[in-house]
């Protein structure tokens, strides 16, 4: 057993961290937010030309760096901690992921390079607007027609889904009622209309996508191994523990933002970091940030053996739910403390805290909360 | 103890909602359920001019004496008016500050020439008030301000110098009850005054504060050199403390039946949309309900007993009423985070760019200043257990 990161991973994850520390401050996030595209595509060409971040997990193969998902997740932290505005968790934590998972050979030699050369986003759309984040969720249709297929239906919450260039995007065979089959179209595929959804979250973007009657070719039906149930379960799966490892580097920044804020801050003579109460909170908020790490790290680890076809890849549902519920609500109540403990300046737009605290929201949401999860681990355990 | 109301205050209630049903039309009907916590940036000229509605049908400072301009109700009757008032879903009232505090310390601490001076303006919904407390410095540590009040013999006013934040509606008011340092070596509650000073002066600036909604409701007010007239001191010099703290007092009034009905109003809302859209099939979501709904029901209760113990002489040292803030408040906190949860992954989604809330949004994101402002959390907790329950004081720092 090896439960640490290895001395590689830790060169990642620090060159990650003073890289972001730079590029990604709070004026930074900010101006990124206040654009319809959600990040800056200058900042985005240059994390894919100089730190090749979009490759990570990519087999060299098809043109990648080779690395796991332990490196994923490590990088996930890092821009969770620093909210960095991209399109990383779109591109590499869906889009990649799906390529991995549900394509066949001749399908990621075709889109994994261009992605990696930094010229393509990508992201998955599936939820037709349900609170439910698994195959059940998809609402959007397909039918062969000839040697075409034509897609219908609706998507909601895709992230990025209004500037990524290339989707993903799940349906079920008309008139059958349980087989999805997962599809990779370019955006710009005729009838295709994607609006954003502004939301409380700035730092990340969503968007409504809709498909009319779009044709594509057969060979746009993603074809690997696994059905496309399954494909899309372990998809989401893997999603689900990059978004916990961001929530876990988001909380980690609100608890350090506290510790030396009450420390700074001072009232009747004290800093209020000497109170007790103060203190007991802050020690509360350590114990969420580092439970919920211990639970994205060995998260982290079973997505890799997943992605690499191994037996202990089978916990994979379990390690997400366990992971995504424990991260959402410790990332929710670590922020909200955070906010508490700053009082009045935690609630103007001009301090971070707000961000996170929002951020901290969006991402509970995203692919299930703590509530869903833990129903899902009931089901595992008790039907 | 006994649960109805009388027959006469059963009449008065119909009285209230009818005046309310005749008025709240026309120019005004836009301004229902609109402003108060989180939405005082909505329509504040038109409720300015709606609180001179209310105050021609005297449906202002309906508690205060007679003798002082008000109607004098009891406090069953100011109950029944406020319920009534948020049951319509009337306007968020630009005049509470004056309403609620100027005037009931004017009543207590003024001078006869101040409340001839400033009550009309807050009886015809003319004048606006706003708190001047809080500064940098001085937050839960109230009695650290640094605001200083100098007498001026040559022109016979006091000269104010400093900063005050957070200060609710500053912009939207015409005097702000301001507490300074009338005597420069002093420190804490000493030393204080309490000033009732003009905002339209060359002395004073506003600059609004943006908050977590993107809207401003507060703001920082700047001193230099603003005047104050030698008759605009409430008390003497030295006692500002007192008159602030007896100010507070009056903040934990009748009005919290009417803030109950406005959660009422709120959750009902989270009650439709859970109907609605499918979450009241959730069972966790199900028990959330219950429970917010027991422990509104119990608020209501426990306000009952606070206010039959105030009519009775000492209703600040109850431990019912010692409680409530830190009830109130954690309630309503959770009420937003509940309401999201209902909403499920569409409570990320705005009305419109750049950040349209819709209203639950609204009350989610403002709900956490609920635990912040009139005493934090924790320090309605260090009250409740040196007060209610004789504890030890937290030592002061030595800082
Ligand atoms: C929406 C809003 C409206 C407001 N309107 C007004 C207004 O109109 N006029 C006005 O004067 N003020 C107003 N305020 C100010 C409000 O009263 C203060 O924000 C509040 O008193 C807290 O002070 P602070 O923000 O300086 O926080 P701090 O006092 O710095 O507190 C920071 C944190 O430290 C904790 N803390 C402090 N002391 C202790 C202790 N002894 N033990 C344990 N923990 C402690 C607090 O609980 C808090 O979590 C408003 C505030 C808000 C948010």
């Amino acid at each position: 057993m090896e439960f640490a990161f290895t001395q590689e991973q830790e060169m990642i994850r620090d060159t990650a961290a003073s890289f972001l520390a730079q590029v990604s401050d709070s004026a930074a996030v900010r101006a990124a937010m206040a654009t319809e595209t959600g990040y800056d595509p200058a900042l985005w060409s240059r994390i894919c030309t100089q730190m090749y971040w979009q490759a990570i997990h990519v087999p060299e193969a098809y043109g990648g760096m080779g690395l796991g998902y332990v490196e994923v997740v490590a990088m996930m932290e890092q821009m969770g901690k620093h909210l960095l505005c991209s399109p990383f968790f779109s591109t590499v934590c869906m889009g990649v992921n799906a390529l991995l998972i549900a394509a066949n050979d001749e399908q990621k030699a075709q889109w994994l390079p261009t992605i990696c050369e930094g010229n393509t986003t990508a992201t998955l759309a599936f939820n037709g607007g349900v609170n439910r984040w698994d195959t059940t969720a998809v609402t959007a249709t397909w039918r062969k027609e000839g040697d075409n297929i034509v897609l219908n239906g609706s998507y909601r919450y895709v992230i990025d889904g209004h500037t990524a260039d290339l989707l993903i995007v799940a349906a079920r065979q008309e008139g059958e009622s349980s087989d999805i089959a997962l599809f990779v179209l370019p955006a710009q595929t005729p009838g295709v209309t994607r609006a954003w959804l502004p939301t409380m979250d700035q730092a990340r973007r969503q968007a409504s996508i809709a498909l009319q009657e779009v044709t594509v070719e057969t060979a746009a039906m993603l074809s690997g191994a696994d059905s496309g149930n399954a494909a899309l379960t372990r998809i989401v799966d893997l999603a689900a523990i990059a978004l916990a490892a961001e929530q876990v580097g988001g909380s980690q920044q609100m608890l350090d933002a506290t510790v030396a804020y009450t420390s700074e801050r001072v009232q009747f003579n004290r800093t209020i970091a000497s109170y007790q109460a103060v203190k007991h909170k802050a020690a509360d908020m350590m114990l969420q940030v580092e439970v919920a790490r211990s639970a994205v790290y060995y998260a982290a680890c079973v997505a890799q053996e997943a992605l690499s076809g191994s037996t202990l890849g089978a916990e994979l549902p379990e390690a997400a739910s366990v992971a995504k519920s424990y991260c959402s609500d410790a990332y929710f109540a670590v922020a909200g403390d955070a906010l508490q403990l700053f009082g009045g300046v935690g609630f103007t737009w001009e301090y971070d805290v707000h961000l996170y605290f929002k951020r901290a929201k969006s991402s509970e949401h995203m692919l299930g909360n703590g509530a869903y999860h833990r129903e899902r681990l009931a089901a595992m355990l008790l039907d | 103890m006994k649960l109805s109301f009388s027959a006469e205050d059963e009449q008065f209630r119909q009285e209230v909602a009818s005046w309310l049903r005749d008025n709240l039309s026309g120019e005004f009907e836009k301004l229902k359920g609109r402003g108060g916590p989180g939405d005082e940036h909505s329509f504040p000229q038109e409720r300015k001019v709606w609180e001179q509605k209310l105050a021609q049908g005297k449906w202002t400072c309906v508690g205060w004496p007679q003798a002082y301009g008000g109607r004098g109700c009891s406090i069953e009757q100011q109950v029944i008016f406020f319920e009534e008032y948020a049951r319509a879903r009337a306007p968020g009232r630009m005049g509470h500050i004056g309403e609620g505090l100027t005037g009931p310390t004017l009543i207590a601490y003024g001078t006869q020439a101040q409340r001839d001076k400033y009550l009309p303006g807050i009886l015809d919904g003319t004048q606006f008030w706003c708190q001047g407390y809080s500064e940098p410095g001085a937050g839960s540590d109230l009695a650290n301000v640094k605001t200083r009040a100098a007498f001026d013999q040559a022109s016979g006013k006091w000269r104010i110098n400093g900063q005050k934040v957070w200060t609710s509606l500053a912009h939207e008011s015409d005097y702000c009850f301001v507490i300074a340092r009338t005597d420069p070596g002093s420190v804490g509650h000493k030393g204080l005054g309490f000033f009732l000073v003009e905002m339209d002066q060359p002395g004073i600036q506003v600059r609004p504060i943006e908050q977590i909604t993107g809207t401003s409701e507060f703001n920082e007010v700047f001193f230099d050199d603003a005047e104050c007239s030698s008759e605009d001191i409430v008390g003497e010099p030295g006692e500002g403390w007192k008159v602030a703290m007896g100010l507070l007092g009056f903040e934990r009034g009748v009005s919290t039946l009417g803030q109950q009905m406005l959660f009422q109003n709120e959750f009902d809302e989270v009650v439709r949309l859970a109907r609605s859209n499918g979450a009241a099939s959730d069972p966790v979501i199900r028990q959330r309900i219950a429970r917010a709904h027991t422990e509104l029901k119990i608020m209501r209760y426990n306000s009952m007993r606070m206010l039959s113990g105030q009519s009775t002489g000492d209703g600040s040292l109850q431990k019912e009423a010692l409680i409530y803030k830190l009830f109130w408040a954690t309630w309503h906190r959770s009420l937003g985070e509940l309401a999201m949860d209902v909403m499920g992954p569409e409570c990320e989604i705005l009305d419109a760019p750049p950040y349209a809330l819709n209203r639950l949004q609204s009350m989610y994101l403002f709900v956490r200043a609920d635990t912040i402002y009139g005493g934090t959390n924790q320090i309605q907790r260090n009250i409740i257990a040196e007060r209610g329950l004789g504890m030890p004081k937290e030592p002061r720092g030595t800082l």
